[in-house]
């Protein structure tokens, strides 16, 4: 969107941030209480009804195990939200620190920083993270570990932008000529200024990690049956897509739906913190 | 200072990257916990076989001699042997190639033809119904992952309507294009979505420019106004958003590939890692690094000749 009129609507909440807190609380009280919303265990075999199309018993029909592909879909949650936040939340802590310092302090940490930027954006992040997770071996553990041996770069980078443009500013001189020292010049002064455009990042971030880590859970590295995964009950159904399309349909869904939330609710962050401005 | 003396720069620039990207990758092998011989071998592996395999990968050796190895082998255009397959990295890699670059090209030519338009239309139509539900819409694309897109594109236009073919490559140029148009469509709206998003507020920004306003007083046909300037002005700032995305297309690529059963390199690499095949995935890791740094370098270099002022 194009700047070009002083926003003057009311300073309340806005649709998308509703929203998107709206779909991420749901997530995180599915993701936090499974056995009490989703309708079946949804490990039990029954071998009575594998297969069997959406309806009233099993609203999204069952697998080829005749597991109910709604209570999966459920507990799934569970372990996306787990890969939104624990592969970021690393890079989140550690890249914006090594971002902060490099752009507080700059010098030859400032020149390696970089370079390895150029490198990591280089590479494309998926064949990044896969090339990792080849060595170290699939599993959702790994899968944090490749996803944060990545992804800090990308907040570092970010960190050290906003610092170098706060770092400028009057009251940042201000704090210096009072004589403060660096450490509470950076994290009382420079920080809490900076950290906007990282949390707004960081949403968006936790959507890409649903993205990845589902598509890595579709191609056998992500999560490992028999957990339930949204990417891996997608693979679960691909040889029965056309005789039955709802083993492979709903869990997209869901992680279409959990993708929007965030960049809904990155958006409506994004929107407030301008607007604060 | 001059185009060429531009471009100069720019490809010394890129020299430490490569290099960089070159102890990276041969690092990320070698000090990753897990060594490749028992890796290959299982736990069960007698500690004779697990010797044999470093021993013929090398990995025996110190590991400053290890890198000047990697290197000269490197130098020479030699990226070792496939472990699984008995056969020459480069010439998998050589066959497996040209699969995956026409896929991403194809997908850049599908993109590039629903942006343009679509983004002349919303920003035309800026903030009417029009606009904001293709905003919606885009938004909502970039939720979708690539291979569930495939997978829905697969059954619901291959195997249920069979409008298109649901594997294979085909023969001959037409039904080539025929047999990736499925691929290349999924491929294309991820990027399609983020082009038109950028593309559109460039648009929009251009419209506001002195010299459209001065181009339409001049009695310039609208038609020759959109066309000729606001395109071309607009174009260049989402030149580098390509770029950048192009980098991103070759690794949903890897993922395509898989949903669609094409023999490309993303195939090659999913195979080689189920199959612990070092040499391969070291191969391939090196050949995408290389292949999205010179995409980057001509991407800058285009930029420059569309906008001189990237580089006075």
């Amino acid at each position: 969107m194009t700047v070009d009129t002083v926003d003057r609507r009311p300073n309340r909440l806005q649709p998308p941030l509703i929203f998107g807190t709206a779909i991420l609380t749901l997530m995180l009280i599915t993701a936090l209480l499974p056995q009490f919303v989703a309708p079946y265990d949804p490990t039990r075999f029954d071998y009575h009804a594998t297969l069997a199309p959406p309806s009233l018993a099993h609203l999204f029909g069952t697998d080829m195990y005749g597991r109910d592909i709604l209570s999966r879909i459920l507990w799934a949650t569970r372990i996306d939200l787990q890969i939104a936040v624990f592969s970021t939340v690393g890079p989140v802590i550690v890249g914006t620190l090594i971002g902060t310092l490099v752009g507080y302090y700059g010098g030859f940490a400032d020149i390696v920083l970089n370079r390895l930027v150029d490198v990591v954006v280089t590479f494309p992040f998926l064949v990044l993270v896969i090339g990792i997770i080849a060595i170290l071996g699939p599993g959702l553990t790994n899968l944090y570990i490749a996803i944060g041996l990545v992804d800090w770069v990308f907040f570092a980078r970010l960190a050290r932008a906003e610092i170098l443009v706060q770092r400028r500013l009057d009251y940042a001189h201000a704090a210096r000529g009072l004589g403060y020292g660096p450490a509470r010049i950076i994290f009382r002064h420079l920080l809490p200024n900076a950290i906007g455009p990282i949390i707004t990042y960081w949403m968006t971030d936790m959507a890409l990690a649903i993205l990845l880590g589902s598509s890595l859970g579709y191609l056998g590295l992500g999560a490992q049956p028999p957990l339930a995964e949204w990417g891996a009950l997608i693979a679960d159904g691909k040889n029965f897509m056309a005789t039955a399309w709802w083993i492979t349909v709903f869990p997209g869904i869901a992680i279409v739906v959990a993708g929007f939330g965030f960049s809904l609710a990155g958006d409506g962050v994004a929107d407030l913190l301008r607007r604060r401005e | 200072m001059g185009y060429w003396r531009f471009v100069l720069r720019r490809l010394l620039q890129s020299a430490p990257t490569f290099a960089l990207i070159t102890v990276l990758i041969f690092l990320l092998v070698r000090l990753l916990p897990g060594d490749p011989a028992s890796a290959m071998l299982g736990d069960r592996a007698t500690d004779e076989a697990v010797a044999r395999i470093n021993a013929s990968l090398g990995t025996d050796l110190p590991i400053a001699s290890q890198f000047l190895r990697f290197l000269g082998r490197l130098l020479s255009g030699d990226l070792g042997q496939s472990q699984a397959l008995h056969v020459p990295v480069t010439e998998l890699i050589g066959e497996r190639m040209p699969v995956t670059l026409l896929l991403a090209a194809y997908a850049m030519v599908l993109a590039t033809l629903i942006s343009i338009p679509l983004a002349f239309l919303m920003a035309l139509y800026r903030d009417r119904p029009l606009d904001i539900a293709l905003r919606g819409a885009f938004q909502l694309g970039l939720s979708m992952p690539t291979f569930y897109l495939g997978l829905l594109f697969l059954t619901v236009l291959g195997a249920h309507l069979r409008i298109f073919p649901v594997g294979g490559l085909g023969r001959g140029p037409v039904g080539i294009l025929y047999h990736l148009f499925l691929p290349a469509l999924t491929l294309a709206l991820g990027l399609a979505a983020v082009i038109t998003r950028s593309l559109r507020a460039a648009i929009l920004e251009v419209l506001q420019a002195d010299y459209i306003d001065f181009a339409r007083a001049k009695g310039l046909s609208e038609r020759v106004v959109l066309g000729r300037h606001v395109l071309r002005n607009a174009l260049i700032s989402t030149v580098t958003l390509f770029g950048i995305n192009l980098g991103q297309l070759i690794g949903g690529a890897v993922i395509t590939e898989t949903v669609f059963s094409l023999p490309g390199v993303g195939r090659l690499l999913i195979d080689a890692i189920f199959g612990r095949d070092y040499p391969v995935i070291e191969g391939l890791t090196m050949c995408f690094a290389v292949l999205v740094s010179i995409i980057f370098i001509v991407t800058d270099l285009f930029q420059a000749w569309l906008d001189p002022r990237v580089y006075r």
